[in-house]
């Protein structure tokens, strides 16, 4: 906008300057606008960084990121979470034996079961997450090897799907869901036994949906045909991906909205991971109403063991965390925090020292005049 | 295997590139292009096409040329082939040159001519481009020379042609050019070229515009040499000569002022040159990076024992080694991070320049309203090299001084006439500059109450008749470049001269009493005699005077008087016996007064009288008159003679000279008319008492004797008297002193010299240009004798010159001290205070002149360029050997000086801070002539020992240098020092050395445009430069300094978030941020701010910036933009980055967080980093500002909203989708940002704060110092300094900033500033040390 107005300016410049002395046209003087813009006189702030005029900023600083610290510390502290690995890396581990069976459709799923005693009741909602470490879901060529237009329900992409499937594009036809990422898709299984003391055992409910974004559920993954009921006819024509034991139209038959595309383990594995370390939500065990969700005992985790991880050094994991409103367990923000509050309530009176010493210079700058 | 490889990267590349590249050139260069570029171009020809006056780059402009000579071909006439034919005959000596310029060398007759022209042999106008060697030329009056013309034939009877050289040297004085000797044919005949039968051989085209030499070998084998006095040099322009005729020597390319043009230099600011090898870091750090990714990569894969199934294999199922892999990630890699490679900088540069240069053009202090023009900026790419400018070199003529001489005062037998009534004018004239009109109608009402007498009357009437004429020329409206030109030549205000009351009466009276007066009457006479005669003006006629002139001129009657009269003296005289005139010539009358002969002629033209009796009044005073006239006329004789002076004018080379005549004539005193042979002088008082003197010999001024001499013979005593005028120095040694004088004549002798030399002192402090007047009478023996001593030293041929002085140093003696004057050349208005405060901004000012040296230093005294109390020393010598033992000497006294004034520098520095400051000691001036630094700039050795020299020196004035030598020394001193040079000047002599600085500067409006046309920035006043580089320079180059440092940091700063992921990405060149937000990010968000902050951020304000030109020495010291800057900078950007990515990293491990909604914070935290990074730096926030960062911000959130919420599925893998929203909900993102930006930027901040508070820079305490002061005072403060006065609160940052104990409290208190220096009572006359 700058260029612009210079442009013309410029130019009325130059038209007067031509035709002045030839032409008997009106003579523009070329005197530039005496105005507060193009003489660069605009009223202006003038900050001026001394130790006198920004030590309140610090003490400011300090005063509020502190306590915002303690109030995330304490939040983050009161999330309940529980971790267990379940790999079976170690021979001792119940899934040892699973683990060395590392075929991708093997045909007889291995089983364990890994016993777990919860100290602390867990309050309101549990949600279930399994975690992959050292699983680089963020590597480049994995990330985009994905078909978004033939997940979002194209009739086109699905039997031809994109160039950035390569390889697991066709595997004799077209593969529903093409790509890398659904290929690879997490396939354990994992049940929640609650014993009682008694001995008997109760499977806890586990809710497979409200996993997922509402908007990738609803949006952004949409199965072939639309709300067509006939999943397999909708999927006619296309092949499992290589490593899936069943078709996309066979992940929950179950529940209809819950099946193919806008299965919400297959949105939530498509989401990849940011770091290599993550954990993925896999269910919801929503809260009772007398008591605690899950109440302090003992527990069975009961794992469909299939998903390899050996090959890369990888491990598995499930976790059982309540959730607050920031998120999952994390006391790092909450010591950030009240670390960086410190070190600027620190430096403010390092600064209040500094102005006291060599501050004189710079007080006639305030003087009022 | 090779072919896969192959085809997968150019894939790749293509992909990728195609993306960045159809973004970047579709709207980096779309913008880049259409604005810039037809910005530029629209200026760049509006200027090219509507202002270029004339072509002076050639034969190639076609349509604009509507002014063309005249011109005759003879291709189909025997001359041409004449000339070819001697060509063809070799000569030894010199060597044909006379070719067809090579370009169109094959074909010669190339346009062709009507045929019916070529059958009438008349001349026919033709555009310059056509003109070729071997042409007949016309040239009319005021026409410019198309080419190098030998001049054969003028109209004017004596065979001379006055050439205006304006364009060549700056002189706009007229110089004398002859008809090749012997060649004349009578005056009064055309010129027929078809008489022409002649052969031409000249040296080969060379760029000496001082040297010319040939021959014309006639048919009859008779051969007549020629020198430069015959060449019409191209660029010039032919002044009050009805038409001159010429062959053609060397046109187009070969014309010496051609070869005289350096041609053109790429210029690019030193700050980009600095930049350029700081991009060259970035290449390698972002080398170093695609490194340790591409190792990185190899190593992660080599991890693996079996594949993982996040490893995708290639379409065939196949995985590549991982070296292999490793190698292509480095390719990769480039990709991902050639953000670092700052493109967008040169881009962003180019906008920010285009920025500043606009508010340089609209800057009002810089605009002249005389001629109604602004600063041009012409050079878009050197804005800031306006503010690391560290030797300005000037030119004197025209751009320090407006090249006006004006008498001031002078002193006769001892007595002191201060001319007060003259100086009280030209104050006045000095205020009323503006509106010339009513200086007029002030004159015209003043003038009759001072002077009832005559001459009083004839100034009056001088105005009205030759005021109106330049007055419109100077006045608003009908500026063009046309008007413009006619400026330069010296307005009659000027010129005129209003007698001193006691002076004249004195004059009158002497006048009256005639020869019974004694000794000092006559003494009086003789004073205005010499001034009237001892020169070698030029005198014309007003009618004749520059005007452009359409066809055939109005003759007019006094023209056709002078005509007469000329032609009469030429009967008389002829140019080669000038002894035998003296002889012949027999004078009737005895009385030494008494009219000439030619009165009658005069007399005979009785219509211009009867116009001019109004004029008369009461004439009583005429009464003794000896000329034999009709008494009827007597009334009318004061107002004709006014008239007569009305149409004299007088063309000098030295234009304090013509003051000096103009003097003489305000005494009545006239200088009428000037041949080789003889000068009429009209004397006051008597009416038309004319007297003529035979000239018997002119010494030429040289700068050794320094002085110059007239020998005439007196009309009617038949005394030979020499009149000397010169240098104090080189008069009051030859003074003579009689053995046989009386004591009481010897003390007054004494008693004159003595107080004359007071006198003379005076006038130097007041830098007026000071000449001393003597006479000697000359027997008429001891002429003859000398006379023989003469002719033999004319007729030698070696060492001519020696002995032509040696000869005029003989008669130089025992002289008679009659008086002497004071001149001023007028300065531009506020160029001492320009150039004071360019020293006090640590610039080193030279200048360099084609002038006389004396000239130079008297100037350079009164611009305050030299100081009474300095050292200066002068080298002049013809001698190589000598030039280099004085410049050793030189040297090594300088040294032991320095060395002196730096030990006592730092004794005093030992006693206390403040007690020795730089400006009481005495500093060096060095004054060198051409000739010297020619020979100085021969040899290596002897160039770096006169640059050594130059550097101890605070000013250095380099006189009487060519075109040539001005860009020599130029480019010697910006190459042997490397400092930034600023070359400023006015006239086509100076384009060379614009050319050749880094920075050059045009004076428009005075000399045509060719220093306009070859500069950077063209401003129409010298005094302009003060605010040009202490405050737009100073604003341009910090401003761009932060923006280029600031647009490094930002590069690495968001490139690096991208290379911190690669750790956590198994160096698989994942993005993090989805890949349009990040071009945008570079693009939209961050790109207005940057740019914002190169145009519009204010350090310190203008008001500021002038009142502490110590402020400029920030930029000289290239403060702003160092390579610590630089360094820092980075190092500021890999923190930032290493937080903004490592903050949300530890806040999102471990969780379920997506890759882009991973990078979605980061990408936010790192706009605000950058943002508020900025924020720091700016120093002025206005609308402007807050307008642009707000608006970054919202644009950010605006776009990544929109983005987030259309893109569902449209840009695989990163599928932005929702996920800005999502974020937005979530309290954590917010947390995050606010963390993250405050441990960002806390050091920075901090370190900012602490060095402020601790070590505050120059700048700050200015800042701190400006806010003391309410704004609206500044603005006062800025209007005054703009106008003349010194600013009143000056602030001395020198003492400011001084390495002090810190808790003495540094700045003065506002109320009392530190008194400005008061310059000490200077001695009396400068020391010139010539070792």
């Amino acid at each position: 906008m700058m260029a612009s107005s210079y442009n013309a300016k410029e130019e009325d410049g130059h038209h007067s300057g031509a035709v002045g002395p030839g032409g008997p046209g009106a003579i523009k003087s070329k005197k530039p606008d005496n105005t507060a813009f193009k003489q660069q006189r605009l009223p202006a702030w003038q900050p001026i960084l001394t130790a006198g005029t920004v030590l309140p900023a610090f003490f400011v600083i300090g005063l509020i990121f502190i306590p915002i610290g303690i109030g995330l510390f304490v939040t983050s502290n009161n999330i309940k979470e529980f971790e267990i690995d379940y790999t079976g890396v170690e021979e001792s581990s119940p899934c040892h034996i699973c683990s060395q069976n590392y075929a991708w459709n093997n045909t007889n799923p291995c089983q364990c079961s890994i016993p777990f005693t919860l100290e602390q009741p867990f309050e309101s909602n549990v949600f279930m997450y399994y975690g992959l470490s050292n699983f680089y879901q963020n590597h480049r060529r994995y990330v985009k090897s994905r078909d978004d237009s033939q997940l979002n329900g194209d009739k086109n992409s699905l039997t031809n799907p994109s160039k950035e499937c390569e390889p697991y594009r066709t595997n004799g036809l077209p593969i529903a869901p093409c790509g890398a990422i659904a290929n690879s898709l997490f396939n354990d299984t994992l049940e929640l036994l609650y014993n009682f003391p008694n001995g008997t055992s109760i499977s806890i409910p586990l809710s497979k949906t409200g996993i997922a974004w509402w908007t990738d559920k609803h949006v952004k993954f949409r199965n072939p045909g639309g709300n067509n009921n006939n999943l397999s006819a909708a999927f006619a024509g296309t092949t499992k991906p290589v490593n899936w034991r069943k078709p996309v139209y066979e992940l929950d038959p179950s529940d209809p909205n819950n099946n193919g595309f806008i299965n919400e383990d297959f949105i939530v594995w498509m989401r990849t991971a940011a770091l290599p370390t993550f954990r993925k939500l896999y269910r919801i065990i929503h809260k009772n109403k007398d008591m605690p969700t899950l109440p302090p005992g003992n527990y069975t985790l009961n794992i469909t063991y299939n998903y390899p991880v050996l090959s890369f050094d990888g491990r598995k994991r499930m976790i059982l965390s309540t959730i607050s409103w920031m998120g999952g367990k994390n006391p790092f923000l909450g010591i950030a925090y009240i670390t960086v509050g410190s070190v600027c309530f620190f430096l403010g009176v390092v600064l209040l020292i500094i102005h006291h010493n060599y501050g004189s210079r710079s007080n006639n700058a305030d003087i009022p005049n | 295997m090779c072919l896969q490889t192959v085809i997968y990267l150019s894939i790749y590349l293509s992909i990728y590139l195609s993306i960045y590249l159809s973004i970047y050139l579709s709207i980096y260069l779309s913008i880049y292009l259409s604005i810039y570029l037809s910005i530029y171009l629209s200026i760049y020809l509006s200027i090219y096409l509507s202002i270029y006056p004339y072509p002076h780059t050639p034969l190639c402009r076609p349509a604009k040329i509507s002014k063309c000579s005249y011109l005759m071909r003879c291709s189909a006439h025997p001359c041409l082939d004449r000339i070819d034919s001697g060509l063809s005959i070799d000569n030894d000596l010199l060597p044909p040159s006379l070719l067809p310029p090579p370009l169109h060398s094959p074909a010669l007759p190339s346009p062709p001519l009507p045929p019916p022209l070529r059958r009438e042999m008349g001349f026919v106008e033709r555009r310059w481009r056509d003109v070729r060697v071997g042409d007949f030329v016309k040239v009319v009056s005021n026409e410019v020379i198309p080419a190098d013309i030998l001049l054969l034939h003028t109209s004017d009877p004596n065979g001379v042609c006055l050439i205006e050289t304006a364009n060549l040297d700056g002189e706009t004085n007229l110089k004398q050019r002859k008809v090749v000797p012997g060649f004349a044919a009578a005056p009064t005949s055309p010129f027929k070229p078809a008489a022409f039968k002649s052969t031409v051989v000249c040296e080969k085209p060379n760029n000496d515009l001082n040297h010319f030499s040939g021959y014309i070998e006639k048919p009859d084998k008779k051969k007549l040499g020629f020198g430069i006095d015959s060449l019409l040099l191209r660029g010039c322009t032919i002044r009050n000569t009805e038409e001159s005729s010429g062959i053609v020597v060397y046109a187009g390319h070969e014309t010496k002022s051609m070869l005289n043009n350096g041609g053109a230099r790429y210029k690019r600011s030193r700050l980009e040159r600095q930049m350029n090898i700081d991009v060259l870091f970035c290449v390698v750090l972002l080398f170093s990076m695609c490194l340790i990714g591409a190792i990185g990569h190899a190593l992660w894969l080599e991890t693996f024992s079996s594949i993982p199934p996040y490893l995708v294999a290639d379409s065939d199922g196949h995985f590549i080694p991982s070296t292999l892999a490793g190698f292509y990630m480095f390719f990769t890699m480039i990709i991902l991070l050639q953000v670092l490679i700052p493109i967008s900088l040169y881009v962003s540069i180019e906008l920010v320049k285009m920025g500043q240069v606009y508010f340089i053009t609209q800057d009002v202090d810089l605009y002249d309203e005389e001629t109604d023009t602004r600063v041009q900026c012409r050079a878009l790419n050197i804005t800031e090299d306006l503010g690391q400018v560290q030797y300005v070199f000037s030119d004197k003529t025209g751009t320090l001084t407006e090249n006006k001489m004006v008498f001031r005062r002078c002193t006769i037998m001892g007595t002191e006439y201060s001319h007060s009534e003259n100086a009280i004018r030209l104050a006045v004239l000095g205020e009323a500059d503006a509106s010339e009109d009513e200086v007029t109608l002030f004159q015209q009402q003043q003038q009759p109450s001072l002077f009832a007498g005559d001459p009083g009357e004839s100034i009056k009437r001088c105005h009205s008749t030759q005021v109106d004429v330049s007055g419109s020329q100077r006045s608003k409206v009908t500026t063009g470049s046309q008007a413009q030109s006619a400026l330069a030549f010296s307005s009659p205000l000027e010129t005129e001269v209003v007698p001193d009351r006691k002076l004249l009466q004195v004059v009158l009276g002497a006048e009256h009493q005639g020869e019974e007066s004694g000794l000092d009457r006559s003494l009086y006479l003789d004073f205005f005699v010499a001034l009237a005669i001892c020169n070698t003006v030029v005198v014309s006629t007003a009618t004749a005077q520059r005007q452009r002139v359409k066809g055939r001129r109005n003759s007019c009657a006094p023209r056709t008087f002078l005509g007469r009269l000329q032609g009469v003296l030429k009967k008389i005289a002829s140019p080669q016996s000038l002894f035998r005139i003296v002889k012949d010539k027999q004078e009737p009358l005895s009385d030494p007064f008494a009219a000439d002969e030619e009165c009658p002629d005069l007399s005979d033209t009785p219509t211009i009288y009867s116009t001019a009796v109004e004029g008369g009044g009461p004439k009583t005073r005429a009464r003794v008159t000896t000329a034999p006239r009709p008494a009827q006329r007597q009334g009318a004789e004061p107002g004709s003679a006014s008239l007569v002076d009305d149409d004299v004018c007088y063309e000098s080379q030295s234009p304090d000279e013509a003051a000096l005549v103009h003097a003489a004539r305000a005494y009545g005193f006239t200088l009428l008319e000037r041949t080789p042979d003889r000068v009429t002088v009209r004397l006051p008082g008597r009416g038309v008492a004319l007297l003529t003197y035979e000239v018997l010999d002119i010494l030429t001024f040289d700068s050794t004797r320094k002085r110059m001499s007239v020998l005439v013979r007196h009309p009617h005593t038949h005394e030979i008297i020499l009149y000397t005028k010169g240098a104090d120095s080189a008069v009051m040694e030859l003074l003579e002193e009689p053995a046989d004088e009386t004591v009481s004549q010897r003390e007054f002798r004494k008693g004159l010299s003595s107080s004359t030399q007071r006198h003379l002192d005076m006038y130097a402090r007041d830098g007026l240009r000071t000449l001393c007047f003597a006479k000697r009478v000359v027997g008429q023996k001891a002429y003859e004798e000398w006379s023989l001593l003469r002719q033999q030293a004319i007729a030698a041929i070696e060492n001519r010159a020696e002995l032509l002085m040696d000869t005029a140093a003989l008669l130089e003696t025992n002289l008679t001290l009659i008086g002497a004057t004071g001149i001023e050349d007028r300065l531009q208005d506020n160029v001492p205070e320009t150039i004071e405060a360019l020293r006090a901004a640590g610039m080193q000012v030279w200048v360099l002149t084609g002038d006389k040296p004396e000239t130079a230093v008297n100037i350079a005294y009164s611009c305050k360029l030299l100081d009474q109390r300095d050292l200066v020393f002068t080298l002049s010598t013809d001698n190589k050997a000598v030039c280099k033992s004085r410049l050793e000497g030189t040297l090594q006294e300088v040294r032991r000086y320095g060395s002196d004034t730096a030990f006592r520098g730092y004794a005093e520095g030992l006693r206390g801070p403040g007690a020795g400051s730089l400006g009481e000691d005495p500093t060096i001036g060095l004054v060198i002539d051409g000739r010297t630094l020619g020979l100085a700039l021969e040899e290596e050795d002897l160039r770096s020992k006169f640059v050594e020299l130059c550097r101890h020196c605070r000013s250095v004035l380099c006189c009487r240098v060519t075109p040539l030598q001005k860009s020599t020394v130029v480019k010697l001193v910006r190459e042997k020092l490397r400092v930034m040079t600023l070359a400023i000047g006015d006239g086509a002599n100076d384009v060379n050395m614009i050319q050749a600085a880094d920075v050059g500067i045009g004076i428009s409006g005075q000399e045509g445009m060719q220093a306009v046309m070859a500069s950077d920035f063209a401003i129409s006043r010298f005094k302009h430069l003060r605010k040009l580089l202490l405050v737009h320079g100073h604003w341009c180059y910090s401003r761009l300094s932060n923006m280029v440092i600031y647009f490094f940091y930002k590069n690495l700063a968001y490139v690096a978030l991208l290379f911190w992921y690669q750790f956590f990405c198994g160096f698989s060149g994942t993005t993090m941020i989805d890949y349009w937000l990040m071009i945008f990010f570079n693009l939209l968000f961050t790109s207005a701010p940057p740019i914002m902050h190169g145009v519009v951020d204010q350090d310190v304000s203008a008001a500021t910036l002038l009142s502490t030109p110590e402020l400029y020495k920030m930029g000289q010291h290239s403060e702003g933009y160092r390579r610590s800057a630089f360094w820092i900078g980075m190092v500021d950007a890999f923190y930032q980055s290493l937080v903004c990515f490592f903050i949300p990293y530890l806040t999102y491990r471990g969780s379920d967080i997506d890759i882009f909604a991973f990078g979605n914070p980061m990408n936010t935290v790192s706009l605000f980093t950058i943002i508020l990074h900025l924020a720091i730096e700016i120093n002025a926030w206005t609308v402007v500002h807050w307008v642009i960062m707000l608006g970054s911000v919202l644009a950010y959130f605006a776009v990544t909203l929109a983005y987030s919420a259309i893109c569902v599925s449209c840009n695989p893998p990163s599928d932005p989708y929702w996920i800005m929203q999502q974020q937005m909900a979530d309290p954590m993102f917010y947390l995050v940002c606010l963390i993250t930006v405050v441990v960002a930027l806390l050091p920075k901040y901090t370190v900012q704060v602490v060095r402020g508070t601790l070590r505050p820079s120059t700048l700050l305490y200015a800042k701190q110092l400006e806010r003391l002061l309410p704004r609206p005072q500044m603005e006062e403060q800025i209007r005054i300094d703009a106008s003349e006065a010194p600013p009143t609160p000056r602030f001395r940052l020198s003492d400011l900033s001084s390495p002090s104990p810190p808790d003495s409290p540094l700045p003065p208190p506002p109320t009392t500033p530190p008194p400005h220096p008061t310059p000490h009572p200077p001695p009396a006359t400068s020391r010139i040390v010539s070792p």
